[in-house]
């Protein structure tokens, strides 16, 4: 970074810490916050897209679907959210694969699965293998990402249903009575008077996203958490910044940060449930 | 190998007891069963310590957080916050990085018939350091839950408590306590669901499964990774954890309606 960098050995004090933090694993380490906010970015749509159709699968009036969305919305809480988050990109991973094989590759005789091997032709492979390494990166941030999009998508469809069953029964009976279709009553109605009894449930539920979000160290994502340890490790003096075991370091500046993302998370959510309670003249007391 | 077989080797692997090497090849379906459901002795050991101390360790901190005293609220609102604002997984990883550099050194306890050296050591090992993490997380969980129970204890009670002549403390225990409990419960009973879940993450973050005796998640992965095959060993452990969650259920509803059967 610095021109005096040239050399770490005969470094010392501020200057040896200056080079040390800027070096290029460094900077690799406070890109990847940005992973953290750019899985947040992509999944919370999807978590919204998710979670409608579950509440709206669970009210419907079709039985199946609502069975189906009974079982969606239920399931997360029976089942560790780890292992959907462990099942989901490998399960999808072989799923795609398994089509594209069939599609590509109908005149493969041998069986996909011999004995512990999951094996399908080159051309099915999903990213393909000649493809550069940014892709494969993508692709497993992908599949990540969907995978807290669902469990995520499942807890949002309960409080979303729930909020929706909150709306004072009179004003849809009311808005029946002025001659509006179901369809109508729901966009106009229920779906706007929703958010402020969703809204409790669902900032509890960003809460518990971003503290599930160093997960993504465990699907291979190189996250804050894959370069804290990585860095923290014991630099023997081969390196040109040796230094004893600092994780213990690294994990206390990454624990700040969740800290504070929570701490202004929490402030921002207060101040938007008491301008949704005053606009609509509510009390707090009864959310 | 018959399936009754197997469960000889296999049913207490998770507590060392039984065949040493884990199966390697031809894994059949009943082996990838008895192991992953040997290994929820673990999930069950650290839920059911961590909850049990916990709940003793929570009720004081909620009483301290809702204290007037600047001495007591302001540290347990300060533990609070810590704990419940930041990723048990890094929570796991900072405390067992914690034990591994504080220095081995052996305690001599002496309990009066037996002489015990407590090791430092110990720390490092899941059975007692990724207790101490769970346990911190679930007081600090439900210390919350509890303190909000608090603050909602209608006035009307304590005053009727006073009137009858009751000590403050009389009333703590005999008035407030309970109710709050009664406030807190369906709450309490999503922390504990929680908690069972979150003891998934011991042995898949920081903590080493000594000997290859480790949790069910450790065995389900174990055999993903071996057969790569997620559909058999995810959904088994999927169907282990559903059990046990209705089991919680089941039990917290009995604690529910022994502690509304007044009302």
């Amino acid at each position: 970074m610095f021109e005096y960098c040239a050399d770490p050995k005969i470094l010392e004090g501020f200057q040896w810490w200056s080079c040390y933090l800027t070096t290029v694993k460094h900077m690799n380490f406070y890109t990847s916050f940005l992973v953290v906010f750019a899985l947040l970015a992509a999944t919370v749509p999807i978590i919204l897209v998710f979670g409608f159709a579950g509440a709206i699968a669970r009210r419907s009036r079709f039985a199946p679907l609502r069975w189906l969305g009974w079982i969606y919305t239920s399931m997360v809480r029976g089942v560790p959210d780890i292992i959907f988050f462990l099942f989901v990109p490998i399960a999808m991973d072989q799923g795609i694969e398994y089509l594209r094989h069939q599609v590509k590759c109908s005149d493969w005789a041998e069986p996909i699965r011999q004995g512990n091997d999951f094996v399908v032709c080159a051309a099915a492979k999903m990213p393909l293998s000649i493809s550069p390494n940014w892709v494969h990166e993508t692709y497993g941030f992908f599949l990540a990402a969907l995978a807290f999009a669902i469990v995520f998508g499942a807890f949002a469809a309960n409080t979303i249903h729930g909020a929706l069953g909150a709306v004072p029964h009179a004003q849809l009976e009311t808005a029946a009575a002025y001659g509006m279709s179901r369809r109508q009553v729901f966009r106009r109605i229920q779906l706007p008077q929703m958010w402020v009894y969703a809204l409790p449930g669902l900032s509890n539920l960003w809460m518990i996203l971003i503290k599930a979000t160093p997960l993504l160290f465990l699907l291979g994502v190189e996250d804050i958490v894959y370069w804290a340890r990585e860095l923290g490790g014991t630099k023997t003096s081969r390196f040109a910044y040796p230094h004893p075991d600092w994780r213990l370091g690294y994990f206390l500046v990454l624990m700040v940060f969740y800290l504070g993302l929570a701490w202004v998370s929490e402030v921002f959510f207060e101040r938007m449930m008491k301008r949704l309670t005053q606009a609509r003249g509510m009390s707090e007391a009864t959310q | 190998m018959s399936c009754v077989q197997t469960f000889a080797d296999y049913g207490f692997r998770a507590l060392g007891i039984g065949e040493r090497a884990l199966p390697k090849t031809d894994i059949t379906l009943c082996e990838q069963v008895v192991l992953i459901g040997s290994g929820m002795f673990w999930n069950i050991y650290f839920a059911l310590l961590a909850l049990l101390l916990g709940f003793v360790a929570a009720s004081l901190v909620a009483f301290a957080r809702n204290s007037t005293r600047a001495i007591l609220w302001r540290p347990a609102a300060i533990f609070i916050f810590i704990l419940r604002g930041s990723p048990l997984f890094l929570q796991f990883f900072l405390i067992y990085e914690t034990f591994v550099l504080l220095p081995k050194v052996g305690f001599d306890l002496n309990l009066g018939f037996v002489d015990i050296t407590v090791e430092t050591r110990w720390l490092t090992r899941a059975w007692l350091g990724a207790l101490i993490v769970l346990f911190l997380n679930t007081t600090a969980y439900t210390a919350q839950i509890f303190y909000g129970a608090l603050r909602s204890v209608p006035k009307g009670e304590i005053e009727a408590a006073l009137a009858m002549g009751m000590t403050p403390n009389q009333i703590n225990r005999r008035i407030i306590w309970p109710t709050m409990l009664r406030l807190a419960w369906p709450s309490y009973t999503n922390e504990a669901i929680f908690l069972f879940h979150a003891t998934a993450l011991v042995f898949f973050s920081s903590f080493p499964a000594w000997q290859q005796k480790g949790d069910a998640l450790y065995y389900a992965s174990y055999f993903a990774d071996k057969t790569f095959n997620p559909f058999v060993p995810y959904p088994i452990i999927a169907v282990f954890f559903i059990a046990f969650t209705l089991l919680i259920i089941l039990i917290f509803g009995f604690f529910q309606r022994r502690l509304n059967r007044h009302l």
